[in-house]
């Protein structure tokens, strides 16, 4: 069932036909935030050992100047921000660098300027009116190219910052041996006032847009394993009844359609690996229980069978398992069970309270919330050892997110008693925020491009 | 840009024009000392006029015996059980739905902010569950009772207090 963008669209469409297509129009549209407080994100932890890193201003004449600038300000507050690369200045060079100068005298010069790679590169537009972005990465110690890329894409802000979060990525990639985080995508719910905000940005909180706005709660935001889609819970009117409900959201469109609209509360959408079916929690037979209901909301089949809490499922990457929360030992934790029935088996013990299990997406950890000392933080287990490790603070930690890459989690957290975003490592040493001026930000998910 | 907030802009002109219909409609349930009423119920049998102004006087009486009980329903921590002093507020419900053949009741769950999103929407369900059992006791078919959960996210009370957590451990039967 398709359903409109907010309910009282509906009211409104039948007497001011051009607030429904504004608002439709907003629903696609990017930065219209204009009025808001933006988006800052703020490094708050750091490696104890950085690789000095040089990004000298990318070689262009008008009009690919303003696209060239944004590169090299995205990539280096990329790499920044990843807490394990510092940005040496590259100043201006004359004459500019670009993937032609030849680069023998190159190494010498930025390696006595104390950097281990450096990063040149050009831009220029094709007849076409696009841009073309070229890029290599020089290995300052041993003297040798570690390659680079060359993108095509459209000439506008948003691409420029795309393709410099692709380039940070294959600079952080070739320097760490990781794969990076930054071309990906965060969603979150965003309150100012009264009004909620399912906000869509890049992974460094710009590029937002606005998917839906509601009076009321939207939480439980979970990305489709493609990226084209969110699915959520709102608490918006239908017949009459506030109750919490699930949807998935088809951003490029911005249609709308409700998975599972049961008798009782509705919440907890997970998606399967393959994006063929959601993980959702219904009450219909009586208690907060874990079901299984195709993407379209065909096909409802309850997976778990007690009589207390069972909520909170999430699939492990294989698609086999799902883990969820669940009080039959008598406190809230951690579990998992063969999606195709079977045996539930208790995974955490080490706390009163543990819940909101999040597996990475290498399938080697478990991200949660437990309990310690009266405070709500992330806890990431290694699931070979049970290993845990406490890389949050509190006092009130919740939905942790992994990032695309398993490397890091964004989570909701609280700073000064407003909700803020944090972003951390999986060992607890790099972090960084996402707050929104006197606005709150939570529930993160971090997903990938399309 | 510039239209973005007007639709918000216009809700309050909605809600009041939705609650003005509501209370006219509660107001002529009433009308019991309406001489224009009975004049206009004349030309009804007087048997049934009879078993009407029976009914609406019985659906008063379970108002306001309604007016005389705690609205909420509030709970320990982690728990669910219904304490013996909200008891009346069950029965003058259960009271009012046998009454009022047409109405339904939501029980709307709440829970405290500690805990997680998802795991506190489960707690709140829990507790609006326990008191559609507790109607469910009194003779309340199930059909007319929906139990649904607003989790942490709509708190009464707000701050991270022992006295906002209380507040906010609590069930509201609404009728609709």
């Amino acid at each position: 069932m398709t359903v409109p963008t907010s309910q009282f669209i509906d009211a409104l469409k039948h007497w001011r036909p051009w607030v429904v297509k504004g608002l439709l129009w907003s629903a696609l549209c990017i930065s219209q935030a204009a009025a808001q407080t933006p988006l800052r994100i703020d490094i708050t932890g750091v490696g104890t050992r950085q690789i000095p890193v040089a990004v000298a201003p990318f070689d262009s004449t008008e009009p690919a100047l303003k696209f060239s600038r944004t590169i090299t300000e995205v990539i280096r507050a990329d790499l920044a921000r990843s807490g394990v690369i510092s940005i040496v200045d590259a100043g201006t060079p004359t004459p500019a660098l670009n993937e032609r100068t030849p680069t023998a005298p190159l190494f010498v010069e930025w390696k006595q300027k104390g950097a281990q790679a450096v990063a040149i590169g050009s831009n220029s537009i094709s007849a076409d009116g696009r841009v073309e972005t070229r890029f290599i990465l020089l290995d300052t110690l041993r003297s040798e190219s570690l390659g680079g890329l060359a993108i095509n894409a459209p000439s506008s802000e948003l691409e420029a910052r795309r393709t410099g979060h692709r380039i940070a990525d294959f600079i952080y990639e070739k320097l760490t041996g990781e794969p990076g985080f930054f071309a990906t995508r965060l969603a979150f719910v965003r309150k100012d006032a009264d009004v909620y905000s399912l906000v869509v940005s890049d992974s460094d909180g710009q590029n937002t847009q606005i998917a839906l706005r509601s009076k009321e709660p939207l939480i439980s935001l979970a990305w489709s394993p493609d990226g084209t889609q969110l699915a959520y819970v709102s608490f918006e009117e239908r017949n009459g009844v506030n109750k919490p409900i699930v949807y998935v959201h088809t951003l490029a469109s911005g249609k709308r359609a409700i998975v599972a609209n049961e008798r009782g509360s509705n919440s907890s959408p997970a998606w399967s690996p393959d994006g063929k079916r959601l993980a959702v929690v219904l009450t219909r037979d009586g208690n907060s229980q874990v079901y299984l209901v195709n993407a379209d909301g065909s096909g409802i089949r309850r997976v778990s069978r007690t009589n207390g809490i069972d909520t909170e499922p999430t699939f492990s990457p294989d698609g086999k398992t799902i883990y969820f929360t669940s009080d039959r030992g008598g406190s809230a934790q951690i579990y998992r069970v063969p999606v195709e029935g079977g045996e539930a088996q208790r995974v955490t013990f080490n706390a009163a309270f543990n819940a909101r299990p999040q597996v990475s997406p290498d399938g080697k950890y478990l991200a949660y919330i437990t309990r310690k000392e009266k405070q709500f933080r992330v806890g990431v287990m290694e699931l070979s050892s049970q290993q845990e490790t406490i890389v949050s603070e509190g006092p009130k930690d919740d939905s942790p997110s992994f990032a695309p890459n398993s490397k890091w989690i964004i989570y909701s957290s609280q700073l000064k008693g407003r909700n803020v975003l944090s972003a951390v490592s999986l060992d607890g040493k790099l972090r960084t925020r996402l707050s929104a001026g006197e606005s709150e930000v939570k529930g993160p998910a971090w997903g990938r491009l399309p | 840009m510039y239209h973005l907030f007007k639709p918000f802009a216009r809700l309050p002109l909605l809600a009041a024009t939705a609650s003005v219909v509501v209370l006219a409609g509660c107001a002529s349930q009433v009308p019991l000392d309406d001489k224009k009423a009975t004049v206009s119920s004349a030309a009804a049998s007087s048997a049934s006029s009879a078993a009407d102004a029976a009914t609406a006087s019985q659906i008063a009486a379970a108002k306001a015996a309604l007016g005389k009980v705690k609205p909420s329903i509030y709970f320990d921590y982690d728990k669910f059980e219904i304490k013996t002093e909200y008891q009346p507020t069950i029965t003058a419900f259960a009271n009012y739905l046998k009454a009022d053949v047409k109405a339904r009741l939501v029980i709307e769950g709440n829970a405290d902010e500690r805990g997680t999103t998802e795991y506190n929407l489960a707690l709140g369900q829990k507790r609006a569950e326990a008191v559609s059992k507790a109607l469910g006791v009194l003779g309340v078919a199930a059909n007319r009772v929906e139990a649904v959960s607003n989790g942490e996210e709509k708190p009464r009370a707000k701050g991270s207090t022992e006295a906002a957590w209380a507040e906010n451990r609590r069930a509201d039967p609404l009728l609709k």
